[in-house]
C-alpha cells in the first residue's frame, strides 16, 4: 500500500503481488481500506470486513455473500493478556550461568519444556542411536 | 546518485528477515548476549511480516510431552516417513525437544491456545497440531523480538551478505536498501542469522492477472533465504524437494483443520472415494517400505503428503475430477461450521472472500480442491535449505562442525526456511530454530571466532553500484521508446518473473506439465535460465518499488538454479506427487538413500554436487 500524494489516501500499487492478507485492512484506524476479491476468479458483490481491537483483545468479522443469502458475524480473541505486558525483557533477567551456557538449554529451560521439572531429552535419556544407511 | 549510505557498525548479531525464525533468534540472542548488539533488518514491518503475517489457526508442531502425548523421536519418525526418508534427523530431534518450551512461552505472552475441557490438555487438531486463536500470533512474537533487539530496521530489502575481505568463507554482515526512501544500508556484523523466506512464484502460479498474488505461500517469500546464502557460498541440501499442496481451489485455504478436526474428506467428481485405488501401483513405484497400506493401517501411520497428491493428480488426469472436499456433513453442526469459517479468517482471509464472492456455502455445497504450483521452502512438508551443523550432543560427525544451525560459511546461521532437511518445523519449530541459532551465534562470538573481520570500502561501494544499477539502466534507456514497456535495451522485473515462471513450469516440473520433467528438459531449462541471468544485467527499474522486485527476482533465479541442479542430480522419483523424473520413475534406495548437497562457487558460479549419508534414529537395541 502506498499513499497517494495528491489525494492523501492509500491505494494498492501492485494487486498481482498482493496476498489478500488483510494486514493493511486491519491496520487502518479509519477502516478506509477494503478488499474486493480479485477479478480473475471472484465475481463482484461480496464483502468481508474486519475490525481488530487490541484493547479489547478481539477481532470481529462480517461476511456477506454475493447472493445476499448469507450474512455472518464472527468474533474471536486475539490475545489473553493486556497487549504487550507479559513479554519479558531479556536484558533484565538474571544472566545465564556458565553451566547453562555449556548445556543445550535455552532461556526458561528446562522448566518450560514440560513444566514439571523434567530435563531436556537426549539420545541417551530416550535410548536412541544414529545409524547410517537404509532403515525405516 | 542521490541515495544516502547509512552504515550500522559493530553489530554482533544481525537477523536478516524476521518472520517466526528471525523473531525467535532476536528474542533469544538477548539472553545469551545481554551485552551484545542485536539488530534486525526486515523487508516489511516485523509486526506483519513472513508467512504468519495474517495469522494462524493452529500451531502445527507441538509435542505435548508435558501431557505424555509424544516424545521428540516420535516426531522425527513422522517427518522421516512423510518425506520418504529424506530428513536431517539430528536437527529435527533437536528442534522437537525444545519446541514445547517456545509454545508454553507464547501462551504466557497472551497467544490464545484452545483447551480441551475434558482432558485439560491443549485442543488437538491432529497428533502434532494444536488449535489457537492466532490472528495476532505474529504481532505477539514481534513484540518479544522488539524487546530484545537494539534496533529494528523495517522496510529494508537485504540483497547481499557482506564477506570478510581477509578470511575467505567468513560472513561480515549484509547490505540492502530501504524500499521507501531508497537509502543504501550497510550492516557490519560479526554474525548473521538468516531468517529470510523460501520461494513462492518461481513456478508459474495457477492464479492469473490481477489475482496472481493469490498463491499458497506468501508472494513476498522471494527465495531470499537461498539467494543470499548460495551467493555467500553456503552449501545447500534437498533443494529438489519442492512441495505441491492440495488445497481449496483458487483461495488456497488450509485443509488441515478440515481433515483432522472437522472430519471432512475428499471424493472425486462422481462422489467416490478415489485414493486407495492408486495405492497398489504407487507401492510398485516407491516400494513397500514407503507405502504399505495394510501395514500403515495397522500402525496408524499417515500416508505421506506427496503420495496423497499423487492419487489426487492421477484421478484428475483419469477424467474423474474435480476433487471435492465433503463439508456438507460436518457443517450441519453449527459449532463445526463456525470453526470452519474461523479457520480461514484466522489465516487465509482470501478464501472467505472467494466463497462469499462465488456463493459457495460449504454447508450446502462441497467446495473444490486443487493441487498447487510447486513451492521451494523448508518448514512445511518439505526440507529445502542450507546444509547446517547440528548440536554437539546429538549429531553424527558428518553433520557437526562446531555451532548449531551454522551453515558451511563461518558466522552465517539459519532458521526456518533457511535450514535444510528440517521439514514439519512450521511456526513454532522455526521460532525454536531461531533460538537455537542465536545461542550458538553468541557462543561463536565468545569463542573469538569473529575476531578481526575486515570489510573494505571497495566491497561496500561495489555492491552499492550493483544494487542501484537497474535504476540507472532505466534512466539511460527508457526514452528510447515512445511509451509502454517494450524496450529493446532492457526488461523490467515483471517480464523477467514471467519468463522465470514459464521456464520453471515447463522444464522443471510445474503444474502445466503435471509435475513431470527429465534430464533433457532440465538441461534445456538450465540453458534458458542462464540467458535469463545474462539479461538480468540489463534489468531496469523505474522506481524504488521496481528495484525491490528486481532484487527479489534475482534471489528467485538463484533459488531456481539450485532447484534445477539438485533435480538433475537425483536420478530417481523420490516424491511422486511433488514431481516426477520421467526418465527414472521409481524410487531407488540402492543409489539414492542419501541427502543431496550442492555448492556454488562464488567466483565461477560452477556447481558441485555430492551425496551425504543419511543417518536414522533407531532404538538402542536396533543399533547394536
Amino acid at each position: 500500500m502506498h499513499i497517494d500524494k495528491t489525494y492523501r489516501r492509500a491505494y494498492n500499487i501492485e494487486p498481482s503481488m498482493c496476498w489478500e492478507c488483510y494486514s493493511c485492512v486491519k491496520a487502518c484506524p479509519h477502516h478506509a481500506i477494503d478488499v474486493r476479491g480479485y477479478a480473475d476468479f471472484a465475481p463482484l458483490g461480496h464483502s468481508v470486513r474486519v475490525h481488530r481491537d487490541e484493547e479489547k483483545g478481539t477481532i470481529a468479522w462480517r461476511i456477506k455473500f454475493r447472493n445476499g443469502k448469507k450474512d455472518m458475524e464472527l468474533l474471536a480473541p486475539i490475545t489473553t493478556k493486556p497487549w504487550g505486558t507479559c513479554i519479558p525483557k531479556l536484558a533484565e533477567v538474571a544472566a545465564p550461568s556458565k553451566d547453562m551456557r555449556d548445556s543445550q538449554l535455552l532461556f526458561n529451560e528446562p522448566r518450560y519444556i514440560r513444566l514439571d521439572g523434567g530435563g531436556l531429552h537426549t539420545l541417551k535419556s530416550n535410548g536412541l542411536k544414529f545409524k547410517a544407511g537404509v532403515y525405516y | 546518485m542521490g541515495h544516502k549510505t547509512i552504515i550500522e557498525d559493530d553489530i554482533d548479531i544481525l537477523v536478516v528477515g524476521a518472520g517466526l525464525g528471525g523473531t525467535g533468534a532476536a528474542f533469544e540472542a538477548r539472553y545469551w548476549g545481554q551485552d551484545k548488539k542485536i539488530v534486525i533488518a526486515e523487508k516489511a514491518n516485523i509486526d506483519r511480516s513472513g508467512a504468519v503475517a495474517q495469522g494462524l489457526y493452529a500451531i502445527n508442531c507441538y509435542m505435548g510431552t508435558r501431557f505424555g502425548e509424544n516424545n521428540p523421536e516420535d516426531h522425527v519418525r513422522y517427518a522421516r516417513m512423510d518425506l520418504m526418508g529424506m530428513v536431517r534427523e539430528d536437527l529435527l530431534f533437536d528442534m522437537a525437544r525444545h519446541v514445547d518450551s517456545a509454545v508454553h512461552q507464547f501462551e504466557e505472552w497472551g497467544l490464545p491456545l484452545m483447551k480441551d475441557p475434558k482432558k485439560g490438555t491443549y485442543m488437538r487438531e491432529g497428533r502434532w497440531q494444536i488449535m489457537i486463536h492466532g490472528e495476532s500470533y505474529k504481532p505477539i512474537v514481534a513484540e518479544a523480538a522488539k524487546k530484545s533487539a537494539d534496533k529494528v530496521f523495517n522496510r529494508i530489502c537485504v540483497t547481499h551478505l557482506l564477506m570478510d575481505d581477509d578470511k575467505a568463507n567468513r560472513v561480515a554482515g549484509a547490505v540492502g536498501f530501504n524500499v521507501r526512501t531508497g537509502n543504501y544500508h550497510v550492516f557490519k556484523s560479526k554474525t548473521v542469522i538468516c531468517g529470510a523466506g523460501g520461494a513462492s512464484n518461481i513456478f508459474k502460479p495457477r492464479s492469473v492477472g490481477e489475482g496472481a498474488g493469490r498463491v499458497w505461500y506468501a508472494p513476498w517469500s522471494s527465495g531470499s533465504a537461498y539467494g543470499l546464502m548460495i551467493e555467500a557460498g553456503a552449501k545447500m541440501t534437498q533443494m529438489e524437494n519442492r512441495i505441491v499442496l492440495a488445497r481449496f481451489k483458487d483461495g488456497y485455504g488450509p485443509v488441515g483443520a478440515y481433515f483432522l478436526h472437522l472430519k471432512t474428506y475428499t471424493q472425486n467428481g462422481l462422489g467416490e472415494e478415489y485414493e486407495s485405488k492408486w495405492f497398489p501401483a504407487l507401492t510398485e513405484m516407491v516400494g513397500k517400505e514407503y507405502l504399505d497400506t495394510e501395514g500403515q493401517h495397522l500402525s496408524h501411520k499417515p500416508i505421506p503428503t506427496c503420495l496423497r497428491n499423487h492419487a489426487f493428480i492421477s484421478e484428475v488426469n483419469a477424467g474423474r475430477g474435480p476433487i471435492h472436499m465433503v463439508t456438507m456433513e460436518a457443517f450441519q453442526d453449527p459449532h463445526l461450521e463456525e470453526i470452519g469459517w474461523h479457520n480461514f479468517l484466522g489465516m487465509t482471509g482470501g478464501q472467505a472472500v472467494l466463497w462469499a464472492a462465488t456463493d459457495v456455502d460449504p454447508k450446502y455445497e462441497n467446495p473444490e480442491l486443487t493441487t498447487s504450483e510447486p513451492y521451494v521452502m523448508g518448514s512445511h512438508a518439505t526440507g529445502c535449505g542450507a546444509w547446517c551443523s547440528g548440536p554437539e550432543d546429538v549429531s553424527p560427525p558428518e553433520y557437526y562442525w562446531g555451532y548449531n544451525r551454522m551453515t558451511t560459511v563461518e558466522g552465517l546461521f539459519g532458521a526456518g526456511d533457511a535450514v535444510g532437511g528440517t521439514p514439519h518445523a512450521f511456526s513454532s519449530g522455526s521460532f525454536t530454530e531461531g533460538r537455537l541459532a542465536a545461542k550458538a551465534a553468541c557462543r561463536y562470538i565468545n569463542d573469538g571466532k569473529a575476531a578481526g573481520i575486515r570489510v573494505s570500502d571497495e566491497q561496500i561501494s561495489r555492491l552499492k553500484e550493483k544494487i542501484f544499477k537497474p535504476l540507472e539502466t532505466y534512466r539511460v534507456y527508457s526514452n528510447e521508446v515512445v511509451a509502454g514497456s517494450v524496450n529493446p535495451n532492457f526488461i523490467n522485473p515483471r517480464q523477467g518473473l514471467d519468463r522465470l515462471q514459464k521456464l520453471m513450469d515447463e522444464y522443471c516440473g510445474g503444474f502445466g506439465v503435471n509435475y513431470m520433467t527429465n534430464e533433457k528438459l532440465l538441461n534445456i531449462g538450465l540453458r534458458k535460465l542462464k540467458t535469463l541471468e545474462e539479461d538480468m544485467e540489463s534489468i531496469a527499474a523505474s522506481d524504488i518499488h521496481e528495484l525491490l522486485r528486481a532484487w527479489e527476482l534475482h534471489h528467485r533465479i538463484r533459488t531456481s538454479e539450485s532447484v534445477f541442479q539438485h533435480t538433475l542430480f537425483r536420478k530417481e522419483t523420490r516424491w511422486p506427487g511433488y514431481y516426477y523424473r520421467g526418465d527414472a520413475m521409481k524410487l531407488d534406495d540402492t543409489n539414492w538413500h542419501v541427502l543431496t548437497v550442492s555448492h556454488r562457487d562464488r567466483k565461477t558460479g560452477e556447481y558441485t554436487m555430492e551425496k551425504a549419508p543419511l543417518y536414522h534414529l533407531v532404538g538402542d537395541e536396533q543399533g547394536e
